[in-house]
This record gives structure tokens, C-alpha cells and sequence, in this order.
């Protein structure tokens, strides 16, 4: 008989945990390599370089506007990988559920993450399960690895970026962040903001058709746009110049930011890059970009520059400028 | 377009910048009361496209940053208190009392709670009706109506266990105490905007009549920012110092008079403890006697050691407008946003946050 909710013993290597892989787990991340059962996935070595990468997914509410825990796991590795220009081909799925997690709920996330890395093209490859007493995790935790190759000549370095060239991002920003925000709050707005989780390695891929000539790529996540292009503009020891009035933030996300005292610059983003690159490519990449449903409303937002190494300065709406800064503690919202 | 965007359109903000580089005023202090402004300003740009001779100087507009170390003890035992729910708003958590700050305090395992509204802390008391949900009541005039609203809530729903820690402020008698201890040079003065929808434009007259200072009254955008300072050079160079609203799409003459009617209905003035300016007599709201059910300091015997602020910390110079956080010698090295010494480090309204984070390396 199937349960209604995760119990402890789900988790205790016996048979009822035999029949939760079995019932939930690899009907639905059903592969080859999946199927052989093995405590390990084994790969053919396509040669080149491999990129591996790791992460945690605790996010709370597990389920909100335009996604779910699920969904965020699968892209957010593989867009570590993508970040580094490489390919993805195999995905670990680690799960920590806490005892009475309703199994609806953990068919629901496992059959969209399934769904996501169908989308992606990415096969999950190995996995594992485990179940913690009531109190000890919030519902469910969710760790992905991921492998993927990288191209030949490509070398893309939070490092790399040099004076002169051109900083690009994909589409809209604060779209995650909101849609989060909102759900936890309980808030709603006239225009719903979903989140913008998506995988970004074919987008980038397509970018490298143009050039390999990328020098940085960061998916602005947690810490948003500012935090990423500090860490930028550390790593590369080269100031970076962004204009206000190029940030492409949607209306609802301005509206609830000005409601909530958020900056759309520190809000988290699950589906968009920053680029930067040498200026002679830009246009072409940007053109490519656009070409994309990942990249359709990508734009140039800035620059980088030689004078303030370390810094990220941005241009204002009335022609001022200021700096922008990293993020220091948690958002709090402001009392008026 | 929508409104608020349109207050944002760089095309029309030229033309007033030109102006304001026009204007044949001399050298003048333009002073901003509200931290939004504060912050607003740093944002912009503002101050970077403004000619050399216009000088925009904070005041002590942030209702964080006002608040004493020793009201900000009584809300840390306040919490320490066994029973006790400490809701606050987020503002609050990190800012130093002499000892430690509510975030402190809640990793310590105290209850500390987060609330956006007033309705947020009574909707606490309802779902633990074994605790006692105190309010930690911070803010100027924009605030105090939801709190005295949660007063009259908290008595029509028979709640017993929600009361309210007042250390609300009032920004007139701020602004009195500040122009009379003559400390600081101020020209023209931005007027809040949020305030002045409560109690009205016509409450800053004062200050062209009394003290012959131009006002005007701004909102937050901007645009509006602009306007308000090109308004207040317009009357410093006709030397006819008077009250001009720009913000007169939600500021009136009066005033919200409901609003302000409920904060008259449950508090009543008394002195209050200013970081920076000491004991303002009638500056403070405190819960009238028949209210006294909802007083946290009635209902509960907290005493603290009188709170001396840090030494080296000059956040009280900057409140006043003396000293600019640039000047403070642990400015952007002890004390940080991550490990703030004064409350305008930490503060979203405070003038040392807003040039760590938007003009550090300016100066």
C-alpha cells in the first residue's frame, strides 16, 4: 500500500525505502544509466575537459509562482556548468525529506524536475535518498551535482574581464527574487511575477557559436546583478560602469519592489546570465542571444572600465553617478 | 507609460537641472529631514549633478537613527523578557544598543519577530494567545497612526496579551531643537513628504515664518526631489522665503486628518530621548491613561542602566548635520554595515549607510 506522507522508515534502507525508489524515483528519472542500479553512474570519457559542480536548494516556500524547489535544483547546476562554458551530461540528485512530507508533494517536484532535465537534455544519472525525523529539515532539501564537458578553447574566468569590454545580460531582472518575496508574504499583485528558473547551457552554447572568445559568465543568483558584478569586478581587478536606464526591470517587479523597499539590482535571478566580452563581439553575440527563447530580451548594460578596480559604478537615470555596492546582510523590509 | 515612471524619465529631469545651475544664489546648505530622502538622493545621483555651490546636507530624518541606546535596551529586555513575543520591524533588528542588537538577541533563541505592519503584530497575538506580543513602536508621524490603529484594534477585538512599546517621535519639535541649538547652517530645507501627509504642509510654515527659511515639501522620486530643490533656490535667490508642496498629489494643507485624529485619540506628548540631541520636551507619544493596558512600560517593570552611545561612533554630529559620516574616524573601517558601531551604519534611512553604499569612493 502506498503512504500518504514520508515516514521515517522510508528512509532506513529497507524495503519500504526499496519501493519509494522504486515507485517514485526511477519511474521517473527513468535512463540508462539510471537503471542499472548501481551506487554509481560510470561514463564514457568524451576527452576534453570536465566540469564538475555542486549545490544546495533549501529554498523556502518550495513551491511558488512559476516553479518549485524542483525545477531550481535542475537548472541551477546545470547553469553552474553553462557558467564555465561547458556542456552538461549527467546529474546526481540527493534528497533529504523530513518525516511527513506529503508523498503528493514529493511526486509533484520529483515529475517536474524529471520534466526540467527532459527539457534540458540532461540525464539524471545517480541519486539518493534520505529521510529525517520531523524538525530536522524544512520538508525537503535538495543537492544536485552535475558533470559537463568543456569545449576546446574556451576560457571563461570570472577573472578574465578586461577594460573596454562590453557587459551583457539575458533578459529581465528581479523576476525570481519577487516571485519568491511575494509568495512568502502572501502578497499578490495585479501583474503576476513567476519565477525565471530555466536552464541557460543551450543559450550559451549558442553564444559560443559566435565566439569562444567569452571571457565572463556568472548566472546573477543569489546577491542579484550588484553582488555578481562586485565579485566581477574583484576577481578581474577592473571597475565596472553600468546605466541605469539600460536595466531592463519589468513594471511589476519596480511596483514591487517600491512596495516592498527592494532593490531590483540585489534580487535573485534563476535564469539569466551576465556576459562580458570584447566589445568587437558584442553585437553579434547580442544578435544571437536574441535568437533564443533563454536570451530574447538580452541587452548591454554597461561596461568595464580602468579607473576604480574593485568597484561597480553605475550611471543614473539624470546623468548622476553612484556606486553600487554588495549586498550586506539579508534584504529586511524597511518600516516606511 | 506608467505614473511612476514618468517621474523617472531622464529627458525631462535636464531642463530642471539647468535651472538649478542657473539660479544665482550664492552658496547655500539645503537641508533633507527624511532619511527616504536621504536615500533617495544618493540614489539618484542628486548630489553629483548639483553645481558646487549647492551643498545637501542630511538631517536628523530617520527614525532608526534617532532612537536612544537606552530605548533600544529596553526593546532588547524587553525581549529577554520570559513570555514575551518582540515584534519589530526589520529596520530595527541590526542596529547596536550599548550591549547587543535584537538580531543578537534572536540568535540567541529569544523571540524576535519580523513584522511588515501593525496588523502583522496583532494577527501574533491572536495565534499565541499564551504570549505577550509586544509591539516595539519606532517611527515618526508616517508610523503612528498604524500603531495607534493597533491600539484601538487590539481593545475592540479584547485582545489581552498586545501591547505596545512606544518610542515614536515627532519631527517638528526635532526640527525646532535643531534650528535653535544654531549648530549647523541651513539655507533652504527639503520637507518630508510621507510625515507631511499626515500632519499636513501647513505644519512646516514655521520655518519661513519664524525662521525665515524657504520649505518645500517632496516626494520620492526623482523628479520630485528636483523640483523641491529648484523651488527652494527660485525663493532663496527672490529672497521671499515661503512653503511650496511639490508633492501635492498626496500631501494636503491639513493634512490626513482621520489618521492623525486616531494618533491624538490613543497618545499623548511627552519628552523623548533623541540620539545626537538628548531629552525633547513634547516630542514623544506615549499611550494615554486610558490606554494604559496596551503600555509595555505600564505592563511590564523593565529598568536600564543609563546607555552611553559608543565613543567613537560621531553618529549624533550627523543626525545634527555638524559632522558628515566622512568625517567619523571609524567610518567604512570599525564600523561597517556587517559590524556597525551607530545606527546610521545600519539603518536603510541612515546617512552613513547611504554613502558606504552609494558614494564611498567620492568623497
Amino acid at each position: 500500500m502506498k503512504h500518504k506522507q514520508i515516514l521515517l522508515a522510508h528512509g532506513s534502507g529497507g524495503s519500504m525505502m526499496h519501493d519509494l525508489i522504486r515507485d517514485v524515483f526511477l519511474p521517473a528519472f527513468d535512463n540508462p544509466l539510471l537503471r542499472q542500479g548501481n551506487d554509481q553512474a560510470v561514463f564514457e570519457n568524451p576527452g576534453g575537459r570536465i566540469a564538475f559542480t555542486t549545490d544546495s536548494y533549501v529554498v523556502q516556500p518550495i513551491v511558488f509562482p512559476g516553479g518549485t524547489i524542483g525545477e531550481l535544483a535542475i537548472h541551477g547546476t546545470i547553469n553552474d556548468l553553462a557558467m564555465g562554458g561547458a556542456q552538461p551530461i549527467g546529474l546526481s540528485v540527493g534528497m533529504i525529506l523530513e518525516e511527513g512530507l506529503e508523498m503528493e508533494l514529493l511526486e509533484d517536484i520529483v515529475r517536474r524536475m524529471k520534466r526540467a532535465a527532459d527539457d534540458a537534455g540532461v540525464p539524471i544519472v545517480t541519486g539518493d535518498t534520505k529521510v529525517v525525523e520531523r524538525g530536522s529539515c524544512d520538508k525537503i532539501f535538495i543537492n544536485t551535482s552535475g558533470i559537463g564537458i568543456v569545449p576546446p578553447d574556451v576560457h571563461i574566468d570570472g577573472a578574465s574581464a578586461k577594460t573596454g569590454d562590453a557587459v551583457l545580460i539575458s533578459g529581465t531582472i528581479g523576476d525570481h527574487g519577487v516571485a519568491v518575496m511575494s509568495e512568502r508574504k502572501g502578497l499578490r499583485f495585479e501583474t503576476p511575477v513567476t519565477s525565471d528558473s530555466q536552464a541557460l547551457h543551450r543559450l550559451v552554447a549558442r553564444m559560443l557559436e559566435v565566439t569562444k572568445d567569452i571571457h565572463v559568465l556568472r548566472d546573477p543568483t543569489r546577491g542579484g546583478v550588484a553582488t555578481t558584478l562586485n565579485e566581477i569586478a574583484v576577481q578581474s581587478r577592473c571597475g565596472i560602469e553600468i546605466e541605469e536606464e539600460r536595466l531592463p526591470v519589468p513594471p511589476a517587479v519596480h511596483g514591487a519592489c517600491d512596495l516592498l523597499g527592494l532593490d531590483p539590482l540585489y534580487l535573485a535571478n534563476e535564469g539569466k546570465l551576465l556576459a562580458i566580452l570584447p566589445e568587437q563581439h558584442a553585437d553579434a553575440v547580442l544578435a544571437a542571444m536574441r535568437e533564443t527563447p533563454e536570451g530574447a530580451d538580452a541587452c548591454r548594460i554597461g561596461r568595464v572600465v580602468a579607473d576604480m578596480p574593485g568597484i561597480v559604478r553605475m550611471k543614473t537615470g539624470i546623468g548622476g553617478t553612484r556606486i553600487v555596492n554588495v549586498l550586506t546582510g539579508e534584504m529586511l523590509p524597511r518600516i516606511c | 507609460m506608467s505614473i511612476i515612471s514618468s517621474f523617472r524619465e531622464s529627458s525631462r529631469a535636464k531642463p530642471i537641472i539647468d535651472r538649478i545651475h542657473q539660479r544665482d544664489t550664492g552658496p547655500v546648505s539645503i537641508m533633507e529631514f527624511c532619511g527616504g530622502h536621504t536615500v533617495a538622493i544618493f540614489r539618484s545621483g542628486i548630489r553629483t549633478v548639483m553645481p558646487v555651490h549647492v551643498q545637501m546636507i542630511s538631517g536628523p530624518g530617520c527614525p532608526v537613527c534617532v532612537t536612544s541606546n537606552g530605548d533600544l535596551d529596553r526593546a532588547v529586555a524587553l525581549a529577554k523578557t520570559p513570555g514575551v513575543i518582540l515584534a519589530t520591524y526589520g529596520d530595527m533588528l541590526k542596529v547596536p544598543g550599548s550591549e547587543e542588537s535584537l538580531m543578537q538577541v534572536k540568535a540567541q533563541g529569544y523571540a524576535v519577530e519580523i513584522v511588515y505592519s501593525t496588523l502583522d503584530a496583532l494577527a501574533l497575538a491572536e495565534a499565541h494567545p499564551d504570549r505577550e506580543i509586544v509591539f516595539f513602536a519606532i517611527g515618526f508621524e508616517t508610523t503612528s497612526p498604524a500603531a495607534a490603529a493597533a491600539v484601538l484594534q487590539a481593545r475592540d477585538r479584547g485582545l489581552q496579551n498586545f501591547s505596545i512599546c512606544s518610542v515614536m517621535k515627532l519631527t517638528i519639535p526635532g526640527a525646532r531643537a535643531l534650528l535653535s541649538m544654531g549648530e549647523v547652517k541651513v539655507d533652504a530645507v527639503i520637507g518630508p513628504g510621507h510625515v507631511s501627509s499626515i500632519i499636513g504642509s501647513d505644519a512646516w510654515r514655521f520655518l519661513p515664518e519664524e525662521y525665515g527659511i524657504p520649505v518645500a515639501i517632496s516626494g520620492f522620486e526623482t523628479l520630485d526631489l528636483l523640483a523641491a530643490t529648484d523651488a527652494l533656490l527660485r525663493m532663496i535667490e527672490a529672497k521671499q522665503p515661503d512653503l511650496v508642496n511639490t508633492y501635492s498629489r498626496i500631501v494636503k494643507p491639513g493634512g490626513n486628518r482621520k489618521a492623525w485624529g486616531a494618533v491624538q485619540q490613543v497618545f499623548e506628548l511627552r519628552a523623548a530621548s533623541w540620539r545626537g540631541f538628548g531629552e525633547i520636551p513634547e516630542s514623544g507619544l506615549a499611550l494615554r491613561e486610558e490606554f494604559a493596558a496596551y503600555d509595555a512600560d505600564r505592563r511590564f517593570d523593565i529598568r536600564v542602566a543609563p546607555a552611553p552611545e559608543h565613543p567613537a561612533c560621531r553618529c549624533g554630529e550627523v543626525l545634527r548635520g555638524v559632522a558628515l559620516p566622512p568625517d567619523c574616524k571609524v567610518f567604512g573601517t570599525a564600523c561597517t554595515p556587517e559590524h556597525p558601531l551607530g545606527p546610521c551604519m545600519v539603518s536603510s534611512e541612515g546617512s552613513c549607510a547611504a554613502y558606504y553604499h552609494y558614494q564611498r569612493q567620492q568623497r
